[in-house]
């Protein structure tokens, strides 16, 4: 049985991999971020009429005020309300090309390792190949392409050039594991090869695939941003790249309506620090060895 | 000896071959299987810009089909599409008529790879002897106050900055323009006037781009740095009572920034598609921006010539890497 410490995720083997210093601050202060998020796009909307998300709901463009915590657009929305409501909607399509991502490229990394030759060789060349094209450039032609664009669509084409790294660290340790001794051991109790790859290999993959979980989805909410931030997102959808955009065709930038723009902006550059943090610390957690320094 | 390098390079460049004609395959297939006819949203354009006339649709439909060759079978189609390319003629654009693509693609270029480059090139140069001073355990505790800033620089995307930069140094202090690549009114001289002109555009998209990119370059060589640091022959180097300056530059960081070479490589390479999002953000006339708009203006033949553009730059980069990397690192001969 290779059954790994922490997944028995009590409060012990917590307080033991502290101890241990496996838990490090890194990881503390970004699960402590998307905690944040979290709590704001959950219960947010308890304390907002979600009405005045709606064009012409306020006074249009007005400054912070008691009223308007966070101002109004130049479309009479207000912006906290806004906020509120596009955080979760941005979480969802990062979360969903994460899933998507991910999950192809844990099929695809096990294929490589587990079977090797020419199957391996193709994974291998596509997987590099469309590693060293520049995402935006091809995301940017295939959205521009799309007529009926909605959040799960958008989330779909993230995903198609989202799995690639996952593919790539779950090969590698793959690779490295099929050589260990409980292997060899596993094969001599006569478990078979599916057994083997459900049993011994897929629960020593799950901190790689959590990490390349982690880091998909944080690259996947910024492609996401990005192209929405184009105008080539679901244009109907309240979203943070949305709300950019919408700052940036009404020159919120030279109007100097800074609670336009600046709110989303911090708002991102929160979750993917929370995000960046959580994946540094989790590196940790998985490789204890790196704690060296 | 000799011979085994020529056969490196000889099964090299064959690969580069291999990459370009599977390249220019895809992205001459692409456009062809995805929904939307080039030829009918040209006539389309032309119907609303044209007013109420009437005409034959048909008829000119199928002209345009001719006239573009979009009529022959798929096969005849692809033959000419190579034969194009050895010509340097990747059509004429659909957006703006009488323009060639290539033309387009030539004016476009000068202003992203000048931009790109440069700004790449510093932040790689600041990043890597910040991580590589990071990781050494004799920098001052000054320099480790840097980690947290970097990381959130690293996490915030550079468009993002874009934005700030622009509020803070365009609008509310007016140091710099808000945007474009030079002056409306300059007229294109080589003379100091254009030069600073044309700089003083670069200066905002440049510092977006540099500030974005740093903590990145930093990050990734401290945790190269450090694990160099960790290797045997550091170690004895100290034995041998090397100077830490020296153990520092010749030991440590030489063999730190390899993998950091080839990053740089391919980073440079997306200097071509420059940074869309920058671009478009500041309304700079590169290529990124020329994409863009070739995007939204279903202008298919801009957007096959610039991806391809894109495609044949990052295959020369990996080659040239593959050509460079055993000089750097003999241990790759084998």
């Amino acid at each position: 049985m290779t059954r790994i410490p922490y997944l028995r995720g009590t409060a012990a083997s917590i307080r033991r991999n502290w101890r241990e210093g496996r838990i490090s601050p890194a990881l503390v202060w970004g699960l402590a971020v998307l905690a944040l998020i979290a709590v704001f796009s959950i219960v947010g909307p308890l304390f907002v009429n979600a009405e005045n998300a709606l064009v012409g709901a306020v006074i249009p463009r007005q400054p912070p005020s008691a009223e308007y915590l966070l101002g109004t657009d130049a479309q009479g929305r207000d912006m906290l309300t806004l906020l509120i409501f596009a955080t979760p909607n941005t979480l969802k399509m990062g979360l969903l090309a994460g899933f998507i991502g991910v999950g192809l490229g844990m099929v695809l990394g096990l294929l490589a390792g587990n079977f090797r030759g020419p199957v391996d060789g193709g994974i291998r060349v596509v997987a590099d190949a469309l590693m060293t094209v520049p995402a935006i450039a091809i995301l940017v032609v295939i959205a521009g392409n799309i007529e009926q664009m909605t959040t799960s669509v958008m989330a779909l084409v993230v995903a198609s050039l989202a799995w690639m790294f996952s593919t790539r660290t779950i090969r590698a340790q793959v690779l490295t594991i099929r050589e260990r001794g409980y292997i060899e051991v596993a094969k001599v109790n006569g478990e078979s090869s599916i057994e083997i790859l459900f049993r011994e290999i897929m629960p020593n993959l799950l901190p790689y695939i959590i990490a390349s979980f982690v880091g998909t989805v944080s690259s996947a909410i910024l492609a996401v941003i990005g192209l929405e931030a184009l105008g080539l997102g679901a244009p109907q959808e309240i979203t943070l790249g949305n709300t950019i955009y919408w700052s940036q065709q009404s020159s919120a930038l030279l109007r100097g309506m800074w609670w336009w723009w600046l709110p989303p902006i911090i708002v991102i550059a929160l979750i993917s620090l929370g995000l960046f943090l959580t994946s540094i610390g989790f590196d940790r957690f998985a490789n204890p060895r790196l704690n060296r320094q | 000896m000799n011979k085994e390098l020529l056969r490196y390079i000889g099964m090299r460049f064959l690969q580069f071959l291999l990459v370009i004609v599977i390249a220019v395959s895809i992205n001459f297939l692409v456009p062809r299987l995805l929904p939307g006819d080039p030829i009918e949203s040209l006539i389309a354009r032309l119907q609303t810009s044209g007013g109420s006339q009437e005409m034959d649709v048909q008829a000119v439909t199928d002209a345009f089909r001719a006239k573009y060759g979009l009529d022959q079978p798929l096969i005849n189609q692809y033959f000419n599409y190579w034969r194009d390319l050895f010509r340097f003629d990747l059509g004429v654009s659909l957006s703006s008529y009488p323009q060639s693509v290539s033309q387009m693609i030539l004016r476009a270029l000068p202003w992203s790879v000048g931009l790109l480059a440069t700004a790449t090139l510093i932040a790689f140069a600041v990043g890597s002897v910040l991580g590589a001073k990071l990781a050494w355990p004799r920098s001052s505790h000054l320099i480790r106050m840097f980690v947290p800033a970097l990381m959130v620089l690293a996490s915030i995307p550079f468009y993002l900055l874009a934005m700030i930069l622009i509020y803070l140094l365009a609008v509310v202090w007016r140091v710099f323009p808000p945007a474009g690549g030079a002056s409306p009114t300059l007229i294109m001289r080589f003379d100091m006037a254009s030069a600073l002109d044309i700089l003083q555009h670069a200066m905002l998209p440049g510092l977006a781009i540099i500030l974005g990119s740093v903590g990145l370059w930093a990050l990734g060589m401290r945790s190269q740095t450090v694990s160099v640091l960790g290797e045997d022959y550091i170690t004895f180097a100290q034995a041998k009572g090397l100077s830490p300056r020296r153990i520092f530059y010749r030991y440590g960081m030489r063999n730190a920034l390899l993998p950091q070479v080839t990053a740089l490589a391919l980073s440079l390479g997306h200097v071509v598609s420059g940074a869309v999002l920058v671009e478009v953000i500041f309304n700079y006339p590169g290529l990124g921006a020329l994409l863009y708009n070739a995007v939204r203006g279903q202008d298919y033949f801009l957007v096959q010539g610039v991806v391809l553009m894109l495609i044949f730059t990052l295959a020369v980069l990996l080659f040239i890497i593959d050509l460079i990397y055993p000089l750097l690192d003999p241990r790759i001969r084998r």
